[in-house]
């Protein structure tokens, strides 16, 4: 297999202003031309363009789920597989729905044409933050690069991690990002070393927007700590339907990785995503997951416990109002001695949304002296609302500790009397019934993040939204 | 001139069941007015009915409230005319923060007259007063409140809002002669011309510290006697059974 070597791309900014490729006038629909034009793109190496093709056989090959939401309206054949630059892919202030419109104006977003549009949200201002935190942060050996560029900038590491936490064969759409991705954050952080401030996905000035296949690869060493913020409370419009992402985090012996997600797609999107730590001994991995927009999510973070005293936090909160199917939870895996897992799942529904938690546990017969938590809630606002809870535990082993807790739970009709009792009108009393229903999640984000989230969840609460 | 809640010959039950049966009484501000009843008598389903709970169905009578009836305004009008129930079983709310709450519903209550600064100093206050400690204002409403303590945060929310008529719903229930103290002392402290109380209970002890006006009892849906604080005195050493006769 050759590579194409006669497309003249600049490697140090990522965009396409200089490409006169075919790439932008090839048509919607998936075939291996386009997976080793996209590879060719990027320039990647050898190995790299096998693990896409391969990739792309096992997507063929593999059926779709026969579980969780339904996705028989996916289009496969309707979808345009490699990334446009922002100002290629024809999208205008005027092609946004209205409500869309309406819902910046409410949140008072500022600029928010540019950032709905280009998914990046780096302003002017956060484009000098970036540029000083990026010295500071070389300068300690952390790395945080847009994963198109990692591969030919830092082969050894990428050639090392990518795609051993999350196999191709895992599951159909883990193996159609690994064929198609492009885009996503690449980040190491070296041994011993805490970065302090957030890193955040709109950093990567240089993406060309929050792409369909994104493929994120983070590496803490020994001892070292990050935490990763991506996404954003904003409704985010997408005309791409389909979004397929993978993230794997490896967390080697006694580092600490928190990663942070807000998801506000809008309702036309199928958000299915593959998201996996591996956790060495000592190590910690926390999944901070909100799901709030898209048609259909199905999503469930996993950490395996591989190394002793690992530990894994789980907090997860979705709201799926009418229209919505969010299929999210959990997959905890203890393999090594004395590990522990923390699951919060707290799901909302509304009108006729419905929300799913599916949650594992899976215990090996040598996983020895483990301590598992799961606390799965569920509130359902309206009569046509709906929950539903698979957990599964598969316990290998005697000497665990499991507590498991599930509640469902409409809004309390006292609950509520008793706010407008103190001259609270229905709205706001039910608002803020699930405002603290949600409030374990809601104060483990940033500040901007919480106060944007509950200016959007009352919106949601209005109704409009979607 | 006085402002005057009077019931009117209410009449309301549940579903199946009928509780009140033509109650009468009036409440005005400048004075504390005693509800007392055996259990079942129907002294809590009163104050319900007069805060309009959805769960009573009221099928005769009037509420007048400064010579409207009240009646068809949803609950959180009544709130905002002026009325407050300090409940007998408070309700939890997770996750929503005492001052959060308390802030919304101060909002709420006086609209545009709302003023942060003067609410914040009106809150440091009462909570003084009430001997509540500061991070009770971070904690979740009611959320492993103990008894007392859930029964002080009603009388903090009725300092903050300031109401015109307060229902009290047996508030004397599980606390210690301190606490009662206390309740009593800040709630005698705030008739004026512009408060009055509906005081509820079926224990003596409250009233000793608090000096009702008037005293009524209410017996199987329907107030019996009525009378002054003399009242209290003879329930206190005879019972409730002489006015079954």
């Amino acid at each position: 297999m050759t590579k194409s070597n006669n497309l003249n791309i600049k490697y140090d900014k990522y965009t396409f202003k200089d490409a006169h490729t075919p790439l932008y006038k090839a048509p919607k629909g998936l075939r291996v031309e386009i997976v080793k034009m996209i590879s060719a793109q990027k320039n990647e190496p050898e190995w790299l363009l096998d693990m896409r093709l391969r990739a792309l056989e096992i997507f063929y090959a593999k059926a779709m789920p026969a579980w969780g939401a339904d996705l028989s309206e996916i289009d496969f054949a309707d979808i345009y597989y490699y990334i446009k630059p922002v100002s290629e892919r024809g999208l205008t202030w005027e092609d946004v729905p209205k409500d869309i419109k309406n819902t910046f104006e409410k949140l008072g977003i500022p600029q928010a044409e540019r950032k709905f549009l280009a998914g990046v949200g780096a302003q002017y201002e956060s484009e000098m933050i970036y540029h000083s935190l990026k010295e500071k942060w070389s300068k300690l050996g952390v790395i945080f690069e847009d994963m198109s560029l990692a591969p030919q900038k830092y082969p050894d590491l990428v050639k090392k991690y990518f795609g051993k936490v999350v196999p191709i064969k895992d599951n159909k759409f883990a193996a159609l990002n690994t064929a198609v991705w492009s885009g996503g954050s690449f980040i190491y952080i070296p041994k011993g070393v805490k970065v302090e401030i957030p890193l955040q996905a709109y950093f990567r000035i240089n993406a060309a927007g929050m792409g369909q296949f994104e493929r994120t690869l983070i590496i803490a060493d020994e001892g070292s700590s990050v935490h990763y913020i991506e996404g954003c409370t904003a409704p985010m419009y997408s005309k791409d339907s389909l979004h397929a992402a993978v993230v794997e985090l490896v967390a080697l012996q006694s580092s600490h990785i928190r990663y942070t997600t807000i998801q506000n797609w809008s309702r036309n999107v199928y958000n299915l995503v593959t998201k996996r730590a591996i956790a060495e001994a000592g190590a910690t991995v926390e999944w901070v997951d909100g799901n709030l927009g898209s048609k259909v999510t199905m999503k469930y973070p996993c950490v395996v416990l591989k190394g002793e005293r690992a530990r894994a936090e789980i907090l997860s909160v979705a709201f799926a109002n009418s229209g919505q199917h969010l299929d999210a939870g959990s997959k905890v895996i203890h393999l090594g001695r004395n590990t522990s897992s923390n699951v919060i799942s707290k799901s909302i529904s509304k009108g006729s949304g419905r929300t799913s938690y599916r949650g594992l546990v899976q215990v090996n017969k040598n996983a020895l002296h483990t301590k598992v938590k799961v606390k799965c809630d569920a509130l359902l606002i309206d009569e046509a609302s709906r929950s539903d809870t698979y957990p599964t535990m598969a316990i290998d082993n005697k000497e665990v500790t499991i507590e498991h807790e599930a509640t469902v739970a409409k809004i309390g009709q006292m609950q509520l009397y008793y706010l407008q009792s103190r001259g609270i009108d229905i709205e706001t009393a039910e608002r803020l019934i699930v405002s603290g229903f949600m409030d374990i999640f809601t104060r483990e984000l940033p500040m901007e993040y919480a106060l944007e989230l509950n200016r959007l969840l009352a919106m949601e609460m209005e109704g409009s939204v979607g | 001139m006085a402002k005057e809640l009077y019931i009117k010959n209410l009449r309301a039950g549940v579903a199946d069941k009928q509780i009140l049966y033509g109650v009468n009484l009036k409440v005005t501000t400048g004075k504390i007015v005693a509800l007392m009843g055996k259990n079942g008598s129907g002294k809590s389903t009163l104050s319900h009915v007069v805060m309009g709970n959805p769960e009573y169905q009221v099928t005769g009578g009037q509420i007048m409230w400064q010579g409207k009836n009240i009646l068809k305004l949803p609950v959180h009008e009544r709130a905002r005319l002026g009325i407050f129930l300090a409940f007998q079983y408070p309700l939890e709310i997770p996750g929503l923060s005492v001052f959060h709450f308390l802030q919304t519903s101060a909002k709420a209550v006086q609209g545009k007259n709302f003023k942060p600064q003067v609410f914040q100093k009106e809150l440091e206050k009462a909570r003084k007063e009430l001997k509540l400690p500061e991070q009770f204002l971070t904690r979740s409403v009611n959320e492993g409140f103990s008894g007392g303590e859930k029964k002080r945060m009603e009388i903090l929310q009725l300092k903050v809002l300031q109401p015109k008529i307060a229902i009290l719903d047996e508030t004397d229930s599980g606390l210690d002669i301190d606490a009662l103290k206390l309740v009593a002392g800040n709630v005698r402290q705030l008739v004026s011309k512009e408060f009055g109380a509906l005081v509820i209970t079926h224990y003596q002890r409250l009233l000793n510290f608090l000096k009702p006006d008037e005293v009524h009892i209410m017996s199987a849906g329907k107030i019996i006697k009525s009378g002054n604080y003399k009242l209290v005195k003879k329930l206190e050493q005879q019972g409730y059974e002489w006015l079954e006769k």
